[in-house]
């Protein structure tokens, strides 16, 4: 149990997608105006990473690792170099299985999140997480902890950085760092804030 | 669209329409790997190869594409290519693939390579988008190894691996800032060279949210 936790919370704060790999910066720059859209956007990646980084596990783990078909009779099979357009296929499929879903039974989410859901399958977040699941070898169980945490400190990070732009939009910029450039140097500085994080270990 | 000639179409990209500095695209894999120059041509090179070959090939494509499905057939072009890179990356630079580790599988989600399949190559023809591939992807390496320049050189006192500055705990007199070796010095970069970019051409400055209203304070005298 304590190695989940440590795991969690390594996840979030010390491994921040966002702010130590940055990953998902496209979305996370764009999408970071307002905070209501922020928020949408952040709990939508957090569903989404956490069922497509178990979904991925699996797959990875029975089908395409070295000797992983043994139970087929093909134990010298090694499939890992199909990886990536396996993970790509099983997000895309996911999200577009999810989008019908919500659509159907949960009306009033779906219209909240609206377009986020699509572009959520070209965030380099979730491709990632998947990528940094295989590296790092993790069990069925660990990934799934794994996946939330990635999330979650993805979604805090947008929310956050939306916070602070939403009063940055008041503040007098030097003409050349207005809207982009500023933005960037705020991140730089939430992700030395998040660097602080790093000492702990569980 | 149609009258723009191929040297614009490869040069635009590199300053005046920069994927990084103004489009918004492709920051996502990019930054984590301008620690040292090397690791970062072999990105760029990756990139570029990646951007030219699947504009080529969906520009190819195009007319046969039906619309409701173009992202996953674009998707699967982009992530083939991607995989091809990384196998030849493993075979012949293994080291290098290492250190870069995610980072060459993340060019699929890479969305300059996504941007300009859709933005560009499902509307001109096969010679332009390959072109406008190449051009995206050399404005998008600008980006990076000035970063990389800088955060090699004063991070680690030295550029492909060859010492320049000597630092301080090896017997010289370069004291090495370690910031730069770290994730936020890549943002406080490339925030201040795309201030720079603007400075240089005023149209990419953008918009204000609200105009300042000038200072009215009156002394109590």
């Amino acid at each position: 149990m304590e190695h989940y936790i440590s795991l969690l919370l390594k996840a979030i704060f010390i491994e921040n997608m966002a702010l130590a790999f940055f990953l998902g910066m496209c979305t996370f720059l764009a999408i970071s105006k307002k905070i209501e859209a922020a928020t949408g956007l952040g709990i939508a990646v957090v569903v989404v990473l956490t069922l497509t980084v178990p979904v991925n596990n699996l797959i990875y783990n029975n089908i395409l690792r070295e000797g992983a078909l043994a139970w087929a009779g093909l134990p010298d099979v090694d499939l890992s170099f199909l990886g990536l357009i396996t993970y790509i296929g099983v997000i895309a499929a996911i999200v577009q299985i999810m989008e019908m879903i919500l659509d159907k039974y949960i009306p009033a989410l779906y219209s909240a999140l609206g377009v986020f859901l699509p572009l959520i399958t070209v965030n380099c977040a979730i491709l990632g997480a998947a990528l940094f699941m295989v590296e790092r070898d993790y069990t069925f169980g660990e990934s799934v902890v794994y996946g939330f945490g990635a999330g979650v400190g993805w979604a805090l990070a947008i929310v956050a950085l939306a916070g602070i732009r939403e009063k940055l939009k008041y503040s007098d910029v030097p003409d050349g760092l207005r809207g982009l450039g500023i933005t960037f140097i705020t991140v730089g500085l939430m992700s030395l804030g998040f660097m602080s994080f790093s000492g702990i270990s569980l | 669209m149609s009258e723009m000639s191929a040297k614009q179409v490869l040069f635009e990209p590199i300053f005046s329409n920069n994927p990084i500095g103004l489009q918004i695209l492709g920051i996502c894999s990019a930054l984590a790997v301008t620690t040292s120059m090397n690791v970062t041509i072999v990105m760029c090179l990756s990139v570029i190869a990646v951007t030219a070959f699947s504009n080529l090939a969906v520009s190819l494509v195009r007319t046969q594409i039906p619309g409701s499905i173009r992202i996953i057939v674009q998707m699967t072009i982009i992530a083939s290519l991607v995989i091809v890179v990384d196998q030849i990356l493993k075979a012949y630079a293994y080291e290098i693939s290492k250190q870069l580790s995610v980072f060459v599988g993340l060019i699929i989600t890479n969305c300059i390579v996504m941007g300009r399949a859709e933005g560009f190559a499902m509307k001109n023809g096969p010679w332009l988008s390959f072109v406008d591939g190449v051009g995206n992807g050399v404005g998008y390496s600008v980006m990076l190894l000035f970063v990389a320049f800088f955060r090699e050189l004063l991070g680690a006192g030295s550029l492909f691996g060859v010492t320049l500055l000597s630092p301080v705990n090896e017997g010289g007199w370069y004291i090495t800032n370690g910031l730069l070796l770290l994730p936020p010095s890549a943002f406080f970069i490339i925030g201040l060279a795309i201030w720079g970019l603007r400075t240089w051409m005023p149209e990419q400055v953008e918009e204000e949210d609200y105009k300042m209203s000038r200072h009215t304070h009156k002394e109590a005298f």
